[in-house]
């Protein structure tokens, strides 16, 4: 006797709501969507108010000072180093780069370079984008062959409180 | 005489696999991408842009971000301070909700400024003197990194 097996039949799931859910979930995330550029972050070292910044001062091995004068509408018109070195041209980036270059290889210690700092002391009408310029010439360099060379580590700003 | 013969109508289904598939891939991308941090980000603030700017590799334990506008007002979690002065009871707020975070040394607090291109530094400075008077003392200066 032959038993007659009960037929298979095509189960058929209706797919019509998981899809609208699902296009709405990506309709929001498409929407919600930003593209951020990636940002960083240059560290500067503050101490706090009650510390007496000579007594400080005084266990640094180095310290250059950066004097950045602001011109007209808050455009940067000279920087001094060490206040001997005033560069007031268009390259004045890049020659400040050098200066701390140079004073960081006169040292002669490659290690010195964590230890020194620079201390900025910044016209308070400066721009912004001057004084972050100013750091990145004394942080560091790009070389001709695309790697970074480190300078200086430690950035500090004098007398943050001053207002004038 | 049956002139017509009635044809048979056959529902016709188109394999959807593939769609849902890709529909989920771009959903899943979507949900790793999507930032909803960006109460922290005020977008009207145009960073200036540096090469050598590190890109934070560590989130620290506890972190306060500060929008600069270049007239001097700060925006903190998407409020508006039309002074510096009135950030001194946000920065005490902070440090005690850090300290409840486990973080119980002010100067452990990363302070991150995303100061406008055009503020005036100074106005920088004294948003840092502020933080001071709340024994704040490490400090980001956030950039665009275009490298």
């Amino acid at each position: 006797m032959r038993l007659e097996g009960s037929q298979p039949e095509d189960v058929k799931l209706n797919m019509t709501a998981m899809i609208d859910i699902v296009f709405q979930l990506l309709v929001f995330f498409i929407m919600t969507f930003k593209v951020v550029s990636m940002e960083g972050d240059f560290n500067v070292k503050m101490p706090l108010a009650g510390e007496s910044a000579d007594s400080i001062d005084t266990e640094l091995p180095e310290l250059i000072s950066v004097r950045l004068r602001a011109g007209e509408n808050g455009n940067i018109a000279s920087i001094i180093v060490d206040d001997s070195q005033t560069l007031a041209d268009n390259t004045m980036f890049v020659d400040l780069t050098e200066i701390v270059e140079e004073k960081l290889a006169g040292e002669g210690n490659p290690e010195s370079n964590a230890e020194t700092e620079v201390e900025f002391d910044i016209d308070y009408g400066l721009k912004y984008s001057f004084t972050v310029q100013a750091i990145e010439a004394v942080s560091g360099r790009v070389q001709s062959d695309g790697t970074v060379k480190k300078l200086i580590e430690k950035v500090k700003f004098k007398d943050s409180k001053a207002g004038g | 005489m049956k002139l017509f013969r009635r044809k048979k109508t056959e529902i016709l289904e188109g394999d959807l696999t593939p769609m849902i598939d890709m529909t989920f891939q771009l959903i899943a991308f979507f949900m790793l991408l999507i930032n909803f941090s960006e109460v922290d980000r005020a977008e009207e603030i145009t960073l200036p842009s540096s090469v050598l700017a590190i890109p934070p590799e560590v989130r620290p334990d506890y972190q306060i971000i500060l929008n600069i506008e270049p007239g001097g007002t700060v925006i903190f979690e998407g409020q508006r301070i039309e002074k510096i002065d009135f950030m001194a009871p946000i920065f005490t707020q902070q440090v005690a909700a850090a300290a409840r975070e486990g973080v119980t040394d002010p100067g452990e607090i990363a302070v991150v400024i995303r100061s406008h291109k055009d503020t005036p530094t100074g106005l920088v400075q004294e948003l840092i003197a502020k933080c001071q008077d709340s024994q704040l003392e490490s400090f980001s200066l956030r950039v665009i990194n275009v490298n």
